[in-house]
Parts: structure tokens; C-alpha cells; sequence
């Protein structure tokens, strides 16, 4: 860190003044050591549960057990967390419009780019979703995958119709949550509990899960680049 | 125990409001009705989990039938339940009081429009975190609250609210960090997120220290007990009204209420000296919140700082540590929501009455909002803990712990904070009856938005009244353990 | 000492230097990166201890809980960023104000 002494002014570089990040760094240095004590004396092996995710994974519907974890045996904090991508959409939105961006062409190298990587990306999207299932991969991974074509699209000027930038846009946003939240209730009256899969429906219902999820999850991520509500045609 | 309703309560609770946000974003021009169907929907299903938690006493629900450790569970006993309650009878209310609010002739369509899916978002985190049995599991809905708070804030637009919404984010991430570190350490050390498993397998070892004391700080720090409450002020008095009022009535005593389960579960070996600690720092916040609230210039400031103050109270039971002290304190968590809902929604009535908030201009506002400022003086009553108030009887069972812990002090505190909330309450309710300088232009306030605040006002002075009803649920699962009892 | 622990103590390496960076720098942009780095170091706490399964496949549930977080902390950045530049716009600066005994 430099050190360049001038004591009156409030902030230097955007930082506080030196005498004001001393302490928080001698205290902070102090915090670091705790912690990585902390850490060291966690016993040298642990399987955590490794153990029970390994002997139920035959009945989660899919072999990988990462996927598992998430789709099934946590499904509800996956399920929350489709709530928590929704909602930072829903609090860009409420901040305001989209910020106009100065209408400049792309340029030839980035125009000719989207236009190879656009339909390539949402090809491994969709790769990595189907693999999910026994690999890595999976829904998020996919997800983004899936964002970075919008994003990449955004950036050539491209815009969503104002004809689909109303309720369509807003269901295909919700997608995920719902279908996630439809089945985990749908599955009560067929005598389990909330996302309780059968054996025998669960690898289709968590790649039906995973398949919304996915569309969900790109599209919102590509909103969320926009910074704010897309124009919609005159009625929504 | 073994019989399993047709109908999942608990389940419930959780989805309908995610439900309710999905359908008033989807049709924005219908959000009125569906929020306000939805709302009634909680109100229902969360009496029915009542009925059932008082038939059958605590539930738990394994989630997709793993059961913990490999799944999640949700988890109903007294305590729990009365949680859901609050945020029942508070957001029933404060979804009508919206109803007045967001859709005055003059108020802009846009906001309305956000609002609904924002507050059932929030309201859906709040029960989901109420119910949950899962330390990951509760990061999670933390994260949700937080989230869904900052962006109502955020919705009154301006420089203030704005700029509170920016620093309440940065808190509300970084208190969620430290808790998440927490959990990280917890569970690498003892195989499990459950709260009842770590329960049986925790045991004092540096890996807990660390977690105790990261995620306390976290904790601490979303609760804003003094001297961490730097951002509430700014934050819930720069919120539109109903957003103020669900803020200190029920966003910050999520975080307590995850806070006293972890206390009382998981760190029950937490030394003396750390509940001496945290209960000094809130009869300091007390003292603290009731002077800076005398001495605010604008109405919701004030409020706003009695909250800081109000929230000191409840640290008070951590150095008694017995059963009657954790009730007061949970007591005193009810009374100061309904209370505090009340007082915010009075606030936005007069703001929106003269067009501002300042204590010195409220020039004769009695005779123009009679309803108004008797529900501010109703709830002025249960904050000062006042008999018959739900407030009297909180401070009554703390000072009743305190003298039972030998530790009569904290007593005092009580007394001083009565004081000095009764100083401010009576300092408004002078103003509002003086006729100041500068005579302003009014417009008419809705008569739902006057209505709504006299009866959560009444309700505060009820729960005074029927107190032995709430106290007998909170006794269900016996949260606060049964060793030390009677 | 493992190399499970030694990413560990990164991670806590990382959670301190960003909680670091958080308090002693004012621009908000650069505060919102600083929550990140703190995210980012407590993931690699979770994941790096999940590997001490002495060479069998790793315990899947933190990763799943880290995929988790990250979406938690994506969203939440995303929140962040568009809230600056409307604390920018309103007050001119990407910077909040300094607290005057509040």
C-alpha cells in the first residue's frame, strides 16, 4: 500500500485517510488469524454427507449427485433461490427504464461474432443442461450459458419486440419458479409432500424443472444487463 | 404424531405468497385484488398451521421426505408460530393500508405496480425464514427479505431513499456474508445444516467460536442493535409509509428471531460475559434511540429511532437467560410491531395530509385527523408500556425476569426508556394540537389509511389485555427449554 | 496440511481482504466489489473444505450450496449496480454520504 501523507483531505483515491484504515487493517489482520485457526482445527477428514447423498442417489432421478443435491434433496432452497433471481429482476425494474443506450453500430467483428456464437452458445446450453443429469452442468451452468447469447445479442443492438416485451417476456421470467413451484405442489395430492418426487418421475420431473429453470435463469441474467424495464408496445 | 393432514399448513404459508408474487407481476393490473386475496389466503392458512400446532403441538415437515440431515425441514412450535402470526396480523394490515396508499389520485400507477409482488416476495421470505429448521436454508430466505426490503425502499425514489436503500444493501449483503461464513464453518465441522443435529453434535471447540461469533455479528448487524444500527434510521424513514411500517415491524426481528434460535439451540454455552454484552448494548441502544428520537425534527426520523430503541429491549433477556425473560422479550416483539405498524401508518397519514413530516408544523392536525393521531397516541401507549398495554405487560414479565435473575438493574433501563418515549410521544401529540406559523395546504387522506392505523393501534392495546392467549402458544414445543421453568 | 486447507485460508484470506476494502473504500462500485470478493472467499471455504474425502469424489452438498450462492450473489450485484447508478444520477456522485452522527 502507498503511503502518501496529506492529512486534511477526506478521501485520497476514493479511500478514507490513512489513520482511518490502520485500525480496520490491524483489526481486520487479527479477524484473518481467528478465522484460519478456526479453520485449521476442523478435524483433517470429513465426509460431510457425502455418505447418505451416495446411498440415496439411485432414487433422486439423476446420477449426478451435485444435481441432486440441488434438484432434489434441496430442491426448496434451490427453489427459494429462483425466487431471489425473480426479485432482483423485479427491483432493477421497479427502479425504473432500461438506460438509452447511444444507438452506435456494433462494428463488423462483433456483428459477425454474435452472429456465429449466438446459435452455438444456445447450443451448449442446451448441452449442458441434458448432461447435467450424470456430469457437471446442469441448470445454472446452462442458464448462463444462455445469458451470455443475450447478452451478446444485446450488445449488437439487439432488442426484444415491444409485441413480446410485455406478458410474454414476464412468463417466460416466471417460468422456472412456477413450473418449480406447480410440481412441488401438484406432488401433495399424489399422497407425498412438498417436492417429494417418485422414484420413477424424477429424473423427467427435474430436467422438466431444469428445462424452465434454464430458459428462466438466461433470460432474467440478460434483463438484469439491461439495467432496467424494457419499452412495452402500449398496452402490457 | 404420525398422522399427516390432507392439507400442508406449513406448506402453505410459504407458497401462496410466491404464488401471490407471481401473479401480480404477471398481471400488474390486477395486482390490487390478488394481493389482496392472497393476503387473506396467509391469514387462513396460518391459522389453520394455529390449529394445528395447538391440536398436535410442534410439527415438522421434511421437505421432498428426505428429513434432515440430507433434506431441509420446516419446523412449527410456539414460537414460530406466534412469528407467523405477528407477520399476519402486521401485513394483513399493512396490505390494506397499501390498498389506500399506493392508489391515492395523485399517486403514480408505476409504484402500485412494483409494490404488490415486492410485498408478497417479502412476505413469502418472512414465513419461509419463520418456518425453517435449516441454517443454509434460512441464509437463503435472509437473502430474499433483504433483498425484497432494499428494493421497497427504494421505491419512494429521491436522494434519501435512495442512498438508505444503497447503504441498507451494502449492510444487509455483508451481515448475510458473515452469516453464511458461519454456516460454512458449522457445517464443515459438524455434517450437517440442521438446527436440532447441530444441536446434539455441537460441542465448545474454536471452529464454534468462530461461527458464534460470525454469524452473531451478521445477525446483530441486520437487527441493528446498537451500535450497528447506523443504516435504520435513513432506511426506514426514507421508505413510503407501508414499507416503513413492515420494515421495523417485521424485517428486523426476522434476524432476532434466527439470532434466538441459534442462541438457544446451537450456542447454548455462549459465556456469560457475551450475554452481559448484548445486553448492555441494548439497554445502551435504548437510552441511545429514546434521546436521538426526542430530539429528530421530522416525525418519521423520530419513529424511526424508536425503533432502535425499541429493539434494545430485546436484547435485555440474554443476560437473564430464563424463561419469563425470553418470553417479555418475544412480547415485546409483538407489541412493538403492532404498535410500530400503527405509528409508521399514523406518520404517512400526515405526511400525506399537510405534505410533510416536520413536528413543529403539525398545526392543529387533531382536528383534521382525529382517527389518525388517536391511533399514534394508542400506539404511543404500548411503546411507553402503559397498562393495559401489549407493551405493559411485556416490560411487566421482563422486570419480573430481571428481579427473578437477581439482576434488578435492568429494571431501570425499563423505567428510562418508558420515559423518555413517553417525552417524545407527548412532544408530537403537543404539536398536534398547536397551531403553528405557516398554515399549509391539506389534501384528504383516504379513510382506509385512517381506519387501518386506528385498528392496529387497538390491536396493540388488546394484546395488553388478552395477553394470556399469545403467552400460552409461545409455550408450545417449549422453545425456551423446560428445565428452567416455573 | 492438506491443500483443502490451504484453499481454505485463501478463502479466509479473501473474506478478510474484501471486508478490508469494503470499509476503507468510499466509491460504491468498488464497495460492491468488495462484497464480492468476500462472497467469493467464503464459496471457496465451503468448497475447498468439502474436498477432505481422502481422494474419494467430494461432498456434493456444498457445491450445491455455493451454486446457490453464487445465483444469491449475482442477483444481488445486479440489484446493486442498477441502485448506484440511481444513487448516481439522483446525487451526482456514485458515493454515499458520510454519516454525520447518526
Amino acid at each position: 500500500m502507498k503511503k502518501t501523507r496529506k492529512p486534511k483531505s477526506i478521501t485520497e483515491n476514493g479511500k478514507k485517510p490513512a489513520q482511518f484504515r490502520l485500525l480496520p487493517a490491524v483489526l481486520l489482520s487479527a479477524l484473518a488469524v481467528g478465522l484460519g485457526y478456526a479453520v485449521l482445527s476442523l478435524p483433517s477428514q470429513a465426509s460431510g454427507l457425502s455418505e447418505p447423498v451416495a446411498a440415496n442417489l439411485e432414487s433422486s432421478g439423476v446420477s449426478n449427485p451435485v444435481t441432486a443435491v440441488l434438484l432434489n434433496f434441496r430442491g426448496y432452497d434451490t427453489l427459494l433461490e429462483l425466487g431471489v433471481l425473480l426479485l432482483a429482476l423485479l427491483g432493477v425494474w421497479s427502479l425504473g427504464a432500461a438506460p438509452k443506450r447511444r444507438e452506435s453500430s456494433p462494428g463488423l467483428v462483433l456483428e459477425m461474432l454474435s452472429r456465429l456464437l449466438v446459435p452455438l452458445l444456445i447450443l451448449v446450453a442446451g448441452y449442458l443442461l441434458w448432461i447435467g443429469v450424470h456430469a457437471p452442468g446442469g441448470a445454472f451452468q446452462a442458464g448462463s450459458v444462455l445469458a451470455t447469447a443475450g447478452v451478446l445479442s444485446l450488445l449488437t443492438g439487439w432488442r426484444l419486440d415491444t409485441r413480446f416485451s410485455g406478458l410474454p417476456l414476464r412468463i417466460t421470467l416466471v417460468a422456472g419458479l412456477g413450473v418449480f413451484v406447480v410440481v412441488g405442489i401438484v406432488l401433495i395430492p399424489m399422497g407425498g409432500r412438498l417436492l417429494a418426487y417418485p422414484p420413477s418421475f424424477a429424473g423427467a420431473l427435474i430436467l422438466l424443472i431444469e428445462a424452465a429453470a434454464t430458459l428462466s435463469i438466461g433470460i432474467t441474467l440478460a434483463a438484469l444487463f439491461l439495467g432496467g424495464r424494457p419499452e412495452t408496445g402500449g398496452h402490457s | 404424531m404420525s398422522y399427516v393432514p390432507d392439507i400442508h399448513w406449513g406448506v402453505m404459508v410459504i407458497v401462496l405468497p410466491l404464488a401471490g408474487a407471481v401473479c401480480c407481476f404477471l398481471w400488474p393490473r390486477r395486482a390490487v385484488p390478488l394481493g389482496l386475496v392472497t393476503a387473506l389466503g396467509i391469514v387462513a392458512c396460518v391459522a389453520g398451521l394455529g390449529w394445528q400446532v395447538v391440536e398436535q403441538g410442534a410439527q415438522r415437515y421434511a421437505v421432498g421426505g428426505w428429513g434432515a440431515p440430507l433434506g431441509i425441514d420446516l419446523y412449527a412450535d410456539g414460537l414460530s408460530l406466534l412469528m407467523l402470526m405477528v407477520a399476519a396480523v402486521a401485513g394483513l394490515g399493512i396490505s390494506v393500508y397499501s390498498c389506500g396508499y399506493f392508489h391515492r389520485p395523485d399517486a403514480k400507477r408505476d409504484k402500485a405496480k412494483h409494490f404488490w409482488p415486492l410485498w408478497m416476495f417479502l412476505w413469502a421470505a418472512l414465513n419461509a425464514l419463520f418456518l425453517s429448521a435449516d441454517i443454509f436454508n434460512l441464509y437463503v430466505t435472509l437473502e430474499l427479505l433483504g433483498l425484497a426490503a432494499v428494493a421497497l425502499v427504494a421505491l419512494a425514489g429521491g436522494a434519501d431513499a435512495l442512498t438508505g436503500a444503497m447503504r441498507y444493501l451494502l449492510v444487509s449483503l455483508l451481515g448475510s456474508l458473515f452469516y453464511l461464513l458461519g454456516v460454512a464453518l458449522l457445517y464443515h465441522g459438524f455434517g450437517s445444516v440442521d438446527i436440532t443435529l447441530l444441536a446434539e453434535r455441537v460441542e465448545p471447540s474454536p471452529v464454534v467460536w468462530a461461527a458464534m461469533g460470525l454469524m452473531v455479528t451478521g445477525l446483530l448487524l441486520k437487527t441493528a442493535l446498537f451500535p450497528l444500527h447506523f443504516w435504520l434510521p435513513s432506511a426506514h424513514a426514507s421508505a413510503p409509509a407501508p414499507v416503513s411500517a413492515l420494515l421495523s415491524a417485521l424485517v428486523v426481528k426476522a434476524s432476532f428471531y434466527i439470532l434466538l434460535r441459534l442462541w438457544l439451540e446451537i450456542f447454548p454455552f455462549a459465556n456469560a460475559a457475551l450475554a452481559q454484552l448484548l445486553g448492555l448494548l441494548g439497554a445502551a441502544a435504548v437510552l441511545w434511540g429514546g434521546f436521538q428520537a426526542l430530539f429528530q425534527a421530522r416525525l418519521k426520523m423520530l419513529i424511526a429511532y424508536s425503533t432502535v430503541a425499541q429493539l434494545g429491549y430485546l436484547f435485555l433477556a440474554f443476560p437473564l437467560a430464563n424463561v419469563i425473560g425470553w418470553t417479555g422479550a418475544l412480547y415485546m416483539l409483538l407489541s412493538h410491531a403492532v404498535a410500530k405498524t400503527a405509528m409508521f401508518m399514523a406518520a404517512g397519514n400526515i405526511l400525506y395530509f399537510g405534505g410533510h413530516d416536520r413536528i413543529v408544523d403539525l398545526d392543529r392536525v387533531v382536528q383534521r385527523l382525529p382517527l389518525t393521531i388517536t391511533a399514534f397516541a394508542l400506539a404511543g401507549v404500548s411503546i411507553m408500556g402503559l397498562p393495559p398495554s401489549g407493551g405493559f405487560i411485556a416490560k411487566w414479565l421482563l422486570l419480573e425476569a430481571a428481579i427473578r435473575a437477581a439482576q434488578w438493574w435492568w429494571g431501570g433501563i425499563l423505567i428510562l426508556g418508558g420515559l423518555l418515549s413517553a417525552a417524545w410521544v407527548f412532544k408530537v401529540v403537543g404539536y398536534a394540537f398547536t397551531q403553528s406559523e405557516v398554515p399549509h395546504e391539506t389534501r384528504t387522506v383516504p379513510a382506509s389509511m385512517e381506519w387501518t392505523a386506528l385498528v392496529m393501534a387497538v390491536v396493540a392495546i388488546l394484546l395488553g389485555l388478552f395477553a394470556p392467549w399469545p403467552l400460552a402458544l409461545l409455550e408450545i414445543g417449549s422453545p425456551f427449554g423446560r428445565e428452567n421453568a416455573g | 496440511m492438506s491443500s483443502a486447507f490451504l484453499y481454505a485460508l485463501v478463502g479466509v484470506g479473501l473474506f478478510t481482504l474484501g471486508l478490508y476494502a469494503l470499509i476503507v473504500h468510499t466509491h460504491l462500485l468498488r464497495k460492491i466489489l468488495a462484497i464480492n470478493v468476500m462472497a467469493s472467499g467464503v464459496f471457496l471455504v465451503l468448497v475447498a473444505l468439502a474436498a477432505r474425502t481422502q481422494g474419494a469424489t467430494p461432498d456434493p452438498v456444498p457445491h450445491a450450496m455455493v451454486i446457490t450462492g453464487i445465483v444469491v450473489a449475482v442477483s444481488a450485484t445486479a440489484l446493486a449496480l442498477a441502485l448506484m447508478l440511481r444513487v448516481r444520477a439522483e446525487t451526482g456522485r456514485a458515493e454515499l454520504a458520510e454519516e454525520s452522527q447518526e
